[in-house]
């Protein structure tokens, strides 16, 4: 192997992928961009839930529960109406996520000590959410009710949770790491999968075959300048969650980067894999998606790893999405060091090298 | 004019057979990824990791433990016996919450002074650590109920009831299934015809087919056709699975559904061959198509994360993605057995969205083709 003839490669690569302006913000505005508009998206709070309130009580102690539940800045009261009918009304066209209706004589019942029922109508077609405000609602109203009936609580027991790591329970410092993971992935696989394919198809393969080029060479000259924008991009995004986000990071930034270099080389192993494997490149692009998306759903991003089947929950063990996810919250949110990482990180360097050793030997039957 | 679109058609159906493999995914795609993910994932919080420290070692201590391992939340990983072991599993992630029951407990609850329990909750997973929180709170609460309903009388207070409509116990599969098959639809919509203007330019097959006397109207409705038959035959494969595997109830109209569809997948395919149109190369196109909808179909269109909870300006940017119209006629359809009435405006939308993918499709095609 000639290092000379590597660099060469690597420097043909590099000015090929960035000759092309669409392609150049393809590569490094578009992750940006990415991870700007979807790290907004990936909320999971929910604050100001629209919520129509049906009073039929209309009593001072009615309108101290309806303050109440604004006062959390848990719901906001969108719609008024004195006709219950109207929550289903609301509920079905989908203007808000719940109803509160307080049925006459609810102060006199609360008074009287009768145990008077608030209801609260929640969508549930909208079950993430809904979940979150039906615990909201039972809380408040049960503290409102402690409070009203003038009598003090009975003081069995008293609960203290205490949230490690992010004691305001905001979902986006766990969510904006995990979007900036997927968006590096999709884009590795983007330019990897395509890359070999391409080449044959363009009949410039040929080309490369006959001049003194060895199969290792080739595919070191097609990893490294990936490898390079990955590790570019990566920066990019990270300084996007870290400065505009204001995710905290308490780790360590050498082995962010450890981590990420061994994250990009099993991603661009699995892209060139793919590569070796097509013959076309709508092939290639529809087997890396059939890939790609089973990897980002199953990776612990949206729907938790622990509520999956048992047989998936092993699956998920050879998702390289899922091992960086847990470094990247590890890195951020704990401050978790190599003590804690090294087991997920050993795992993710056995996958980089048998993804690129099985490329390496795909493409060298290709070429070969 | 019919008779050459139906020629075109048969020109590409003719490629599409020669072709085994995509063919097979082009069906097998949608169907396996909805039956996959219906199966695999699920938003309820359930086997949250959970290791208990009982420094009091009471009676009373023990019945609370016992509280919490009857619910199906939590999974009990067993008892520690020190404080330290609770940082560790936490650090590690091996427990998502600990319990503390400090010592005094029983006899702090039995004065009626507050018996103090504490919990320490993984906050890195904020979704999952509020759902343990408040499930570790209704436990302690019930438990102090029960507790409290042997020695004495319960306070008078207000009766908190919250139910769930249109899926009662709030089982997170009702509400993704629909909005799965809005989701892959999308995706695989703009990707079936987004490769097949760009392969005919990359292969200078186009040249071909402009030296004919087809118009370029009926070489895209020629193109349409086909998929546009595969993309149904998809959705009803996707709509069956959901009734039939998933047991999501279908309460509304399946000709509402079925027209929707119909105008949902023109826009997409549109959409996909206007991109094969502007880009010419299939590697170009696919990233293109990619962009436009994969990660947005799932991230801004309320699938996984409600658009309610998004700043306004990105609720804006949501209005350009027609995914999330079809999340809410599918949902709508499927779970609350709405119609017309309330879906107006999304099947405006979607409409729109069709007559705006066509007319870009021809547009550029027209351009692009002229000499």
């Amino acid at each position: 192997m000639s290092p000379g003839r590597v660099r060469e490669l690597v420097r043909k690569e590099m000015k090929q992928m960035l000759r092309d302006p669409k392609m150049k913000r393809i590569i490094f505005v578009a992750p940006v961009i990415q991870l700007l508009v979807f790290g907004y998206a990936v909320n999971t709070d929910v604050r100001n839930a629209p919520t129509i309130l049906v009073d039929q009580d209309n009593t001072p102690t009615s309108r101290a529960l309806a303050d109440a539940l604004t006062a959390s800045g848990n719901f906001k009261i969108t719609e008024r109406s004195s006709r219950s009918g109207d929550i289903d009304q609301s509920l079905d066209d989908g203007s808000v996520l719940a109803g509160v209706l307080v049925s006459p004589g609810f102060e006199r019942d609360l008074r009287a000590g009768r145990n008077p029922a608030i209801q609260v109508l929640v969508d549930g077609s909208r079950s993430n959410s809904a979940n979150l405000v039906r615990g909201y609602a039972l809380r408040i109203i049960q503290r409102f009710g402690t409070e009203q009936s003038g009598q003090a609580p009975p003081m069995t027991a008293d609960f203290r949770p205490q949230v490690w790591y992010n004691p305001d329970l905001q979902s986006k410092v766990y969510n904006v790491p995990a979007v900036a993971g997927v968006i590096i992935l999709l884009m590795c696989l983007l330019l990897t999968a395509l890359a070999v394919v391409r080449e044959r198809e363009l009949g410039t393969l040929e080309q490369l075959m006959v001049s003194p080029m060895q199969p290792s060479e080739l595919i070191l000259g097609k990893t490294i300048p990936v490898a390079i924008v990955g590790l570019i991009d990566l920066v990019l995004v990270t300084t996007v969650a870290l400065l505009w986000f204001r995710i905290p990071f308490r780790g360590s930034y050498l082995l962010l980067f450890a981590a990420s270099l061994l994250y990009i080389l099993a991603a661009l192993g699995m892209g060139l894999l793919i590569s070796s494997i097509s013959r076309t490149q709508q092939e290639a692009f529809m087997t890396m998606f059939l890939l790609f998306f089973p990897a980002m759903l199953l990776s612990g991003f949206m729907f938790p790893i622990s509520s999956m089947p048992p047989a998936i929950q092993l699956i998920t063990l050879i998702n390289p999405i899922r091992y960086f996810l847990e470094i990247l919250r590890g890195l951020f949110l704990k401050g978790a060091g190599l003590d804690v990482l090294f087991p997920k990180l050993a795992v993710l360097a056995v996958m980089a090298t048998v993804l690129l050793l099985l490329a390496s030997k795909g493409l060298r039957k290709k070429i070969g | 004019m019919t008779e050459r679109i139906f020629a075109v058609a048969r020109k590409e159906l003719i490629q599409l057979r020669r072709d085994p493999r995509s063919l097979t995914l082009a069906f097998g795609l949608p169907v396996l990824l909805v039956l996959l993910f219906g199966y695999a994932v699920s938003f309820d919080v359930k086997d949250i990791r959970l290791a208990i420290l009982d420094e009091d070692r009471t009676s009373t201590s023990r019945e609370l433990i016992d509280a919490f391992r009857e619910t199906k939340v939590f999974r009990d990983l067993g008892a520690i016996s020190r404080r330290a072991d609770a940082d560790r599993l936490l650090t590690k992630g091996k427990a998502q919450i600990v319990i503390i029951i400090p010592e005094g407990f029983a006899a702090d609850a039995a004065a009626h002074r507050g018996g103090q329990i504490q919990a320490l909750v993984d906050g890195a997973d904020a979704n999952t650590a509020s759902i343990s929180v408040s499930y570790a709170e209704a436990t302690v609460g019930t438990w102090g109920q029960r507790h409290e309903a042997k020695l004495s009388t319960m306070p008078s207070g207000v009766r908190p009831e919250i139910r769930a409509w249109y899926n009662e116990t709030l089982d997170s599969r009702l509400a993704i299934v629909p909005g799965l098959i809005a989701v892959i639809m999308m995706v695989i919509a703009a990707m079936l015809t987004s490769l097949t203007i760009a392969r005919e330019w990359e292969r200078g097959t186009m040249e071909q087919l402009a030296s004919t006397p087809v118009h370029p109207l009926e070489v895209i409705g020629g193109k349409l056709l086909p998929y546009l038959a595969i993309g149904m035959i998809d959705m009803g494969g996707t709509v069956l699975l959901g009734i039939f595997v998933f047991q999501v109830p279908f309460h509304g109209s399946l000709l509402l559904l079925f027209l929707t569809s119909l105008l949902f997948l023109l826009g997409g395919l549109g959409l996909g061959i206007f991109v094969s149109a502007l880009v010419k190369s299939q590697l170009v196109a696919t990233q293109m198509s990619m962009l436009i909808t994969f990660l947005p179909g799932f991230l801004l269109s309320g699938f996984a994360f409600d658009i309610d909870n998004m700043p306004v300006v990105l609720q804006g940017v949501s209005l350009l993605f027609p995914a999330r119209y079809f999340i809410v006629v599918t949902r709508g359809i499927f779970l609350k057995g709405v119609g017309i009435e309330v879906l107006w405006p999304q099947i405006l939308a979607l409409t729109l969205f069709a007559l705006g993918g066509l007319t870009l499709a021809v547009r550029v095609f027209h351009k692009e083709l002229e000499p």
